[in-house]
């Protein structure tokens, strides 16, 4: 039994926006595999919820017009996975969904409450970093839009106000056509795992220049973080094997991992360093580079 | 105070209309209101598994979905799995390798594993990829060989 006093359920993103309003107390619920577990826990700020679970509003996933790639927060992880436009556009993030927990919880939690739960180890965070993603906000008569790197406050903090909801992430199409990314999720065991580190690559070359290079972690930092002096350092330069070093060395300057009973500040840089070459070569290998 | 709500769900292919209280979650209500035992409370947090059900065909830890979510959905549990006696193919695919030691774990096992052959039908899979996406249930006692030999099993042609 969880300590739930309140319960409303939400029929559409207006409703549970009124919802919101009427209710100052209440959190969202979505895929609840995040604050049904919180709640067992005998967390506080949880007793009262408006429930948008399984709102189809929130689930699409579909390309505009104008090439945007628009993912509904309510995607829940195995909609992303099973999503063609995610397959054949984004297949980092594929990736990412794939790495979270196991078929139980990749069935039902969503992208959205791994995003607004504000840790660093969101699976699915690092990825929308490489990827420039664009969150869509509404509150009462308000839309507003905000990249992701200016989504998280810190640890457990996201830039949602009272009576907002995130509705989607949206990926303009520079931010993706003509990328070749890749997600790399190290954890002590190779499923049902928290990640130690997670990074993500998106780059672009031409006539073997990288002419666009993106690295991204999670748990490298109290947030998900970019890693903008590396990104400058190599940028323009040709592909190579000291390419790969020279990423690895100057990624130190841009991170900030802490040591946790789960790794040492220690091991975790040196996974840092590591994967940041795996990545990007495994990225520049699906671009038709040779490294 | 407590707060009820009425649900109507199919339960194996039969229709209920119940009167729950909102507090509590899918595998409480299957087990207390509708006296299905079969899935367990293991962990209480989505990482053993030993809870699972089907929602709609789709497989889901019960003991972190809310009961109300259930409402105008079909669950299959481990109790609708064998017809007028007989094992579901799964099911008897886990007898024929002695992938059941304790269980404990089994009823959720043979849940992921039916949703599993549902999802893969006619695929050829590597045993990798079969313990990938069994890596939401855990069992104690078998050491998972015997399980993923049932897995194979149940992937493969119907017998006569």
């Amino acid at each position: 039994m969880f300590d739930i006093k309140k319960h409303i359920k939400a029929n559409s993103v207006d409703h549970a926006i009124a919802l919101l309003q009427e209710n100052p107390d209440a959190r969202l619920i979505a895929g609840g595999t995040d604050v049904l577990i919180k709640l067992r826990d005998g967390k506080s700020g949880f007793s009262e919820l408006v429930d948008i679970h399984g709102l189809e509003e929130l689930k699409v996933i579909r390309r505009d017009k104008k090439n945007n790639i628009l993912i509904g927060s309510g995607a829940t992880f195995m909609d992303i996975i099973q999503s063609d436009i995610i397959k054949n556009h984004l297949p980092m993030l594929c990736e990412a969904a794939s790495s979270v927990g196991g078929p139980q919880v990749r069935n039902v939690a969503t992208i959205g409450g791994n995003v607004c739960n504000g840790v660093t180890s969101a699976d699915s965070a690092s990825s929308l970093f490489a990827l420039n993603a664009i969150l869509e906000i509404r509150g009462k008569g308000l839309t507003r839009q905000t990249p992701v790197s200016k989504f998280y406050l810190g640890p457990g903090k996201v830039d949602l106000k009272k009576g907002e909801i995130l509705t989607a992430f949206k990926i303009t199409p520079e931010n993706y056509q003509g990328y070749f990314g890749n997600f790399y999720k190290y954890a002590m065991r190779d499923a049902m795992d928290i990640a130690t580190i997670g990074c993500a690559v998106s780059l672009k070359t031409k006539n073997h220049i990288l002419t666009d290079f993106r690295i991204a972690f999670g748990v490298a930092g109290p947030v998900p973080l970019r890693c903008p002096k590396t990104e400058n350092a190599v940028m323009n330069q040709k592909v190579s094997e000291n390419l790969l070093d020279e990423i690895s060395q100057t990624i130190e300057t841009d991170v900030s991992p802490r040591t946790s009973w789960r790794a040492s500040r220690e091991f975790r840089m040196n996974l840092i360093k590591e994967l940041s070459k795996r990545a990007t070569k495994e990225a520049l290998t699906r671009a038709g580079e040779e490294v | 105070m407590n707060e009820y709500r009425e649900i109507t769900f199919s339960i194996n292919g039969r229709p209920r209309t119940l009167y729950i209280d909102i507090r509590k979650s899918l595998l409480e209500v299957l087990r207390e209101d509708l006296g299905l035992t079969g899935a367990k409370q293991g962990c209480g947090v989505g990482e053993c598994g030993a809870c699972s059900v089907l929602v709609d065909e789709v497989l889901v830890d019960s003991c972190i979905y809310l009961a109300v979510w259930a409402d105008k959905k079909h669950i299959r549990t481990i109790e609708g799995e064998a017809r007028s006696g007989i094992l579901s193919k799964v099911q008897q695919a886990y007898v024929d390798e002695g992938a059941v030691q304790c269980g404990f774990c089994t009823p959720g096992f043979v849940m992921a594993t039916t949703s599993f052959t549902k999802e893969c039908a006619g695929k050829k899979l590597t045993e990798d990829e079969i313990r990938k996406a069994h890596a939401g249930n855990l069992c104690r006692c078998t050491g998972y060989e015997n399980i993923v030999k049932a897995i194979e099993k149940s992937m493969g042609p119907d017998k006569e």
